[in-house]
């Protein structure tokens, strides 16, 4: 046992339990990488709350993007798993094809997006032109940045949905015939017997974006450093984090900006343990609740 | 399926044969979904269709409002390759995934197998352990692993600025491949492990030859999806190579692209393509494995 454990014992304790520990140490110093940590005390968490302006800002986008597009994606993943579900013709065609957006790497996609919404010559705003209609500045106006980025990840959502339409799929027929019998409707079928049937894999699904959700970094620090060039024609990537106006400042880019920009090591440090508190939390909740709905799931098989 | 509502005469021959009121009105319904469906796939084959268009534009072209390419610039796909080092960019890549990937396989497997199968103290809590591991957002260690990754620098070797950092963690197990391992392995019949056990087999023999015979599918899935996840990953590279572009992945090097020597829309759509091409291609090559893994994932929460 001690055997076939020991990969995982040696990984765990240098690369998670040990680093754990030195976040809450280093939170209360001041440390950047080159002199030793000072000792600081509650210095750093006093900033955090009082002082820096960009704290504010961060906590706001990362709780929108959370509140309002994780939703969104749970939404939007599960109506096209259901009219997947009902497709009699080129089931595995469309299955494909809304599942493929979801193999681009991240880094691409958001490229192709910041090209595509690009407010001047995109084909995206030509296309709307065409239609009469003025497209908006997308990934180059503050109040458009994070719904450009909501868009690109509702294009990926393939996981999600292949997931839902394995679940909708495998909802017993008799269920259904029984329902239909009773005389219910579609959507009273849907309410009634499919939903239900569901319901845990949907939990999942929104459990696993909100866990996404605290940690989304890669196509908003990637938006932000294309649009931004893109806007200054110099092509200069310095400091253009949360471009435009701190739209896409999620927290997670301010604590690299903290940590791995201005190597301000104490203080990041600072911000990660108020993201573990939070992110703690999440899963202490989603822990306890568990039983209940890997519980069904097994029932459900 | 359609055998459970025989006994029901009655329901049966309705179902068989319904007025031609109902018959019409689940046409329609069928078409409208259809229908439906079309637009969706329209929409999300679009992003592709206008990346591939811009890919073979001339520069001037890609910054007009023109939508279809004249003249078709093949040339672009070669020409990326001299406007940057691709091929160096790759081959980082390429050690990254697949020496990630073949250490997360073969130390994750005998725990997960220890944490299904085996019976001893501390298991479940080991299982919450990983769990925990699994959920917390990785910006929550990041900061001491990176100090303690620029500390160590043994006979003059320094892990800052190569691939080390990424890969060595993933020879220690990976909380993911674990979790989903296990969960595959607790379906594996008790009486085939027993019956192994008889024929005088140790648990290391039960778990080389009988589980991993058993596990195949699962096995490809975990392979798949921490491939993947190495190659797409741009957070940890950004940290450890950043600064050093003879170690830049492609994720890396393609968020930089643009503004290295001020490239241009047409060069940066064609190397987005180059870059998504890989997993779109392993996807049409696995695609059962890749759908049954996804799938794998949803339903055992």
């Amino acid at each position: 046992m001690l055997l076939l454990m020991s990969p995982w014992l040696a990984g765990f304790s240098i690369f998670f339990g040990y680093p754990l520990v030195m976040t809450g140490y280093l939170s209360f110093t001041h440390y950047d990488l080159l002199s030793p940590a000072k000792w600081i005390g509650w210095a750093n968490y006093s900033y955090l709350l009082h002082g820096d302006p960009q704290v504010w800002p961060a906590v706001v986008n990362s709780l929108e993007w959370i509140g309002i597009v994780v939703p969104l994606q749970v939404l939007f993943a599960f109506g096209v798993a259901l009219m997947l579900a009902r497709a009699r013709l080129g089931l595995g065609f469309f299955r494909t094809v809304f599942y493929l957006p979801a193999l681009a790497p991240p880094v691409a996609a958001t490229l192709g997006f910041v090209y595509l919404l690009n407010p001047a010559t995109g084909p995206i705003n030509t296309v709307l032109g065409h239609l009469g209609i003025q497209g908006p500045l997308w990934f180059q106006s503050p109040s458009w940045a994070k719904p450009s980025l909501a868009l690109l990840s509702l294009w990926g959502v393939g996981n999600t949905m292949i997931i839902f339409l394995a679940a909708i799929l495998d909802v017993p027929r008799h269920l259904y015939e029984s329902a239909e019998l009773d005389g219910a409707g579609p959507l009273r079928r849907l309410r009634w017997v499919t939903l239900p049937t569901v319901s845990p894999v949907v939990l999942f699904a929104a459990v696993f974006g909100v866990i996404q959700g605290l940690q989304y970094f890669t196509q908003a620090y990637v938006a932000a450093n294309i649009a931004a060039g893109q806007a200054s024609q110099a092509g200069d990537t310095i400091n253009n984090l949360g471009y435009p106006q701190d739209a896409t400042l999620f927290y997670p880019v301010l604590l690299y900006q903290h940590g791995f920009v201005n190597f301000n090591m104490g203080y990041a440090s600072a911000l990660a343990m108020l993201l573990l508190a939070v992110a703690f939390a999440v899963v202490l909740v989603i822990l306890l609740n568990s039983r209940r709905w890997v519980h069904y799931a097994g029932a459900v098989r | 399926m359609s055998t459970a509502s025989v006994p029901v005469g009655a329901a049966a021959l309705v179902r068989r044969r319904p007025p031609p009121a109902v018959r019409r009105q689940r046409f329609l319904v069928a078409v409208a979904n259809h229908s439906l469906l079309i637009a969706a796939a329209i929409m999300f084959l679009a992003p592709f269709a206008f990346i591939v268009l811009t890919a073979l534009m001339t520069n001037d072209q890609a910054l007009s409002s023109h939508l279809w390419p004249h003249p078709f610039r093949w040339r672009n796909f070669s020409d990326v390759f001299h406007q940057a080092p691709l091929l160096r960019w790759t081959l980082n890549t390429m050690i990254y995934s697949v020496v990630a990937t073949i250490g997360v396989v073969v130390s994750s497997v005998p725990v997960a197998y220890a944490l299904a199968r085996l019976r001893w103290r501390g298991r479940n809590l080991a299982f919450m352990v990983v769990l925990i591991a699994l959920m917390l957002p990785p910006q929550v260690t990041v900061v001491p692993l990176y100090v303690m990754w620029s500390k160590l620098h043994p006979f003059g070797f320094h892990f800052i600025g190569t691939l080390w950092p990424l890969i060595i963690p993933n020879w220690l197990g990976d909380a993911f491949s674990i979790f989903l391992l296990r969960q595959f392995f607790l379906t594996i019949p008790e009486e085939y492990l027993d019956a192994a056990r008889v024929d005088g087999c140790g648990e290391l023999r039960i778990l080389t030859t009988v589980v991993l015979r058993m596990a195949k599918p699962a096995i490809a899935a975990v392979a798949l999806f921490s491939f993947l996840y190495t190659f797409n990953d741009f957070f940890l590279p950004l940290l450890y190579v950043g600064e050093n572009p003879s170690h830049w992945v492609l994720s890396i090097g393609l968020s930089e692209f643009r503004s290295l020597r001020q490239v241009q829309w047409n060069l940066t759509m064609a190397a987005t393509l180059l870059v998504m091409a890989p997993a779109i291609v392993l996807f049409f090559l696995a695609q059962r494995a890749f759908i049954e893994g996804v799938t794998l994932t949803g339903v055992k929460g």
